[in-house]
């Protein structure tokens, strides 16, 4: 063999050697994030007597009808739709509050403006860990929690706060989209007799699409997932989401585990498919602040 | 045609308006009504709203008995501070070096690539409390699949010493705090893999071609050329490791609910209790307050880090 061939013959062992021990690394860590998930739909696929002892990954016959069980006696239905309808509220209100926030930041000098600014921002990073016990209070006297009164109070205690958390990050993820739009083309709409809520509604929101678009999915993720407040907030079961109605599930029927599994599964698909759709944006927007410096 | 009209003064305002009003109400308002609650007595209930007036307010002041209390007769609430520190500590050094080797490992043109990538975030985008629950099962003391993998392996390599090892990981108060710091680790980091991967992606390949002609080391590119260059990230992502980790909760409550005894217990699960649990609102702000400043400062000693690190 000439120099030449062991070279190369070298390079490429290495190389390979190079391949496999990356590969040796990431493999076992994916798996090992796979597998409590794949165990899950696996338990939620067994009976009540065979989730102790039969160990398949895959436990044939599959018990589909847990998973009909699971959604109207274990509530799932129930807590799933209020899920949907928190989740979207959410969405829009910290959308909207944002963006037009988020504009006024961007395109107008006022008094304040500054501090202001920093103020709603600094939320993002000082921590107020005790801020729910005076969140708790000030619901309560506003009759915000779920004290067996009427459902929409409660309802709303728990979707005001939500708005209000996410607001300062979306100003934070849109105003520098806001910030690179031309002045010429709001000059020329001006021209054109737009007002600033035309402007807004014209020319700012549909070109910070893409934006709007990361701050729904960021958004729709922490509301879908939200635990605190709704730990705090309800009591009946008509009116939690799914985080919550996983725990009321969890802590009166311990040992049910096949149905438990079948309502996490049910409580992960949505995230799970708009993970798998919008994987790019959701990162871009988590992110957005750490690289920016 | 009219004149451009020149905006009017009011109209920032009123575009800041909605979010202007919910962040009075839900953020500088708590503030201000928890500094004040800190230094009251009182139960949520009785004996009369202490905001009613300055009267009844000051029935129910106790000056500053509540932060004594906590810095002389709290015990728990202090070891509940060393517990969160440890699963931080754990984070800091094992999830986070994780997270970047796994970046590092990553940011190459490899087949199976992208895979990886969707595979690691999966963790993190799921809710606490359903890691929380599956893991409560996976770690169960009669059934759970770790114990039983446990025995597989004990039984195929005869190693009966093994069989010892087969616990009721969350509710023995040896394993309980490392059990929860591992189910922390797993949902955690595939977050700080992310940034760090952003982090490497925005170092040119111009940078390591010109190492590499020099014949730098893959150790030496590493050491000067990708760790400078990711500081600013790696301050980004332990700052905000310590601020999530120390204030976990959800999965505490998922898990342990704090317990055995208190092995597992955390600030905000203290906190919690003392609100809800023994109904004592001005304790409970009290400890939020000291827990907020505590995390401040560490948060703003982080910071100094950082510059001295990038000047």
């Amino acid at each position: 063999m000439s120099a030449a061939a062991i070279t190369l013959w070298k390079q490429r062992a290495w190389r390979w050697l190079e391949l496999g021990g990356w590969h040796a690394l990431c493999l076992p860590v994916a798996i090992s994030c796979l597998f409590p998930l794949l165990w899950m739909v696996s338990s939620s696929l067994k009976t009540q007597q065979s989730v102790f002892t039969d160990f398949r990954l895959i436990p044939l016959p599959l018990h589909l009808e847990n998973y009909m069980r699971a959604w109207t006696q274990g509530r799932f239905g129930l807590y799933f739709l209020n899920s949907l309808f928190y989740t979207f509220v959410v969405v829009i209100g910290v959308v909207s509050l944002a963006a037009m926030a988020a504009y006024a930041f961007s395109r107008f000098t006022f008094r304040g403006s500054g501090w202001l600014y920093k103020l709603m921002l600094s939320t993002m990073l000082i921590p107020i860990p005790g801020a729910f016990v005076a969140l708790y209070i000030l619901l309560t006297r506003l009759g915000l929690v779920d004290q067996g009164g009427g459902e929409w109070l409660p309802r709303l205690g728990y979707l005001l706060p939500q708005i209000n958390a996410g607001v300062p990050f979306g100003i934070f993820l849109l105003k520098p989209f806001f910030d690179k739009v031309p002045k010429e083309l709001e000059e020329s709409a001006k021209v054109d007799g737009c007002g600033a809520a035309g402007v807004f509604w014209y020319i700012m929101l549909p070109l910070a699409r893409p934006a709007l678009g990361v701050v729904a999915l960021l958004t729709s993720l922490s509301a879908w997932n939200e635990f605190l407040l709704a730990y705090l907030v309800f009591s009946r079961h008509e009116l939690m989401p799914l985080q919550r109605g996983l725990l009321a599930f969890h802590g009166t029927h311990l040992t049910e585990y096949p149905l438990l599994m079948a309502g996490m599964v049910i409580s992960i698909v949505p995230i799970v498919l708009v993970y798998v759709v919008m994987q790019r944006y959701i990162v871009q927007g988590i992110t957005a602040g750490a690289v920016k410096g | 045609m009219s004149a451009p009209n020149r905006p009017q003064p009011l109209t920032p305002y009123l575009f800041l308006l909605p979010a202007l009003l919910l962040f009075v109400v839900f953020s500088i308002y708590p503030f201000f009504l928890l500094t004040a609650t800190s230094f009251l007595s009182w139960d949520g209930v009785f004996p009369k709203n202490p905001f009613e007036n300055v009267q009844t307010f000051l029935q129910h002041a106790v000056g500053f008995q509540n932060y004594r209390e906590i810095f002389a007769g709290d015990p728990v609430f202090w070891t509940s501070f060393v517990q969160a520190g440890t699963i931080t500590l754990l984070a800091l050094t094992l999830q986070n070096a994780l997270a970047l080797l796994l970046a590092i490992a990553v940011n190459r043109k490899l087949p199976g690539v992208g895979l990886y990538r969707t595979i690691f975030f999966l963790p993190p985008i799921l809710s606490e409390i359903v890691v929380g629950l599956m893991w409560f099962w996976i770690y169960d003391g009669h059934f759970g699949i770790l114990n039983e993998a446990i025995r597989w392996i004990g039984r195929t390599t005869g190693l009966a010493q093994l069989a010892g090892w087969r616990l009721a990981w969350l509710a023995n108060p040896k394993t309980a705090l490392l059990a929860v710091a591992i189910i922390h680790m797993w949902k955690g980091f595939g977050w700080g893999f992310v940034m760090f991967l952003a982090g490497l992606q925005t170092i040119p390949e111009e940078l390591y071609e010109a190492a590499r002609v020099d014949g730098a080391s893959a150790w030496a590119r590493f050491w000067h050329i990708t760790r400078p260059l990711l500081v600013p990230v790696m301050v980004v992502v332990s700052i905000l490791t310590v601020l999530g980790t120390m204030q976990i909760f959800a999965l505490i409550i998922a898990t342990t609910g704090g317990g055995p005894g208190y092995h597992t217990e955390v600030p905000i699960t203290r906190i919690y209790q003392s609100m809800l649990g023994s109904s004592r609102f001005g304790y409970a702000c009290a400890q939020g307050i000291v827990f907020g400043l505590t995390l401040l400062t560490v948060s703003l000693i982080q910071m100094r880090f950082q510059r001295r690190a990038t000047s």
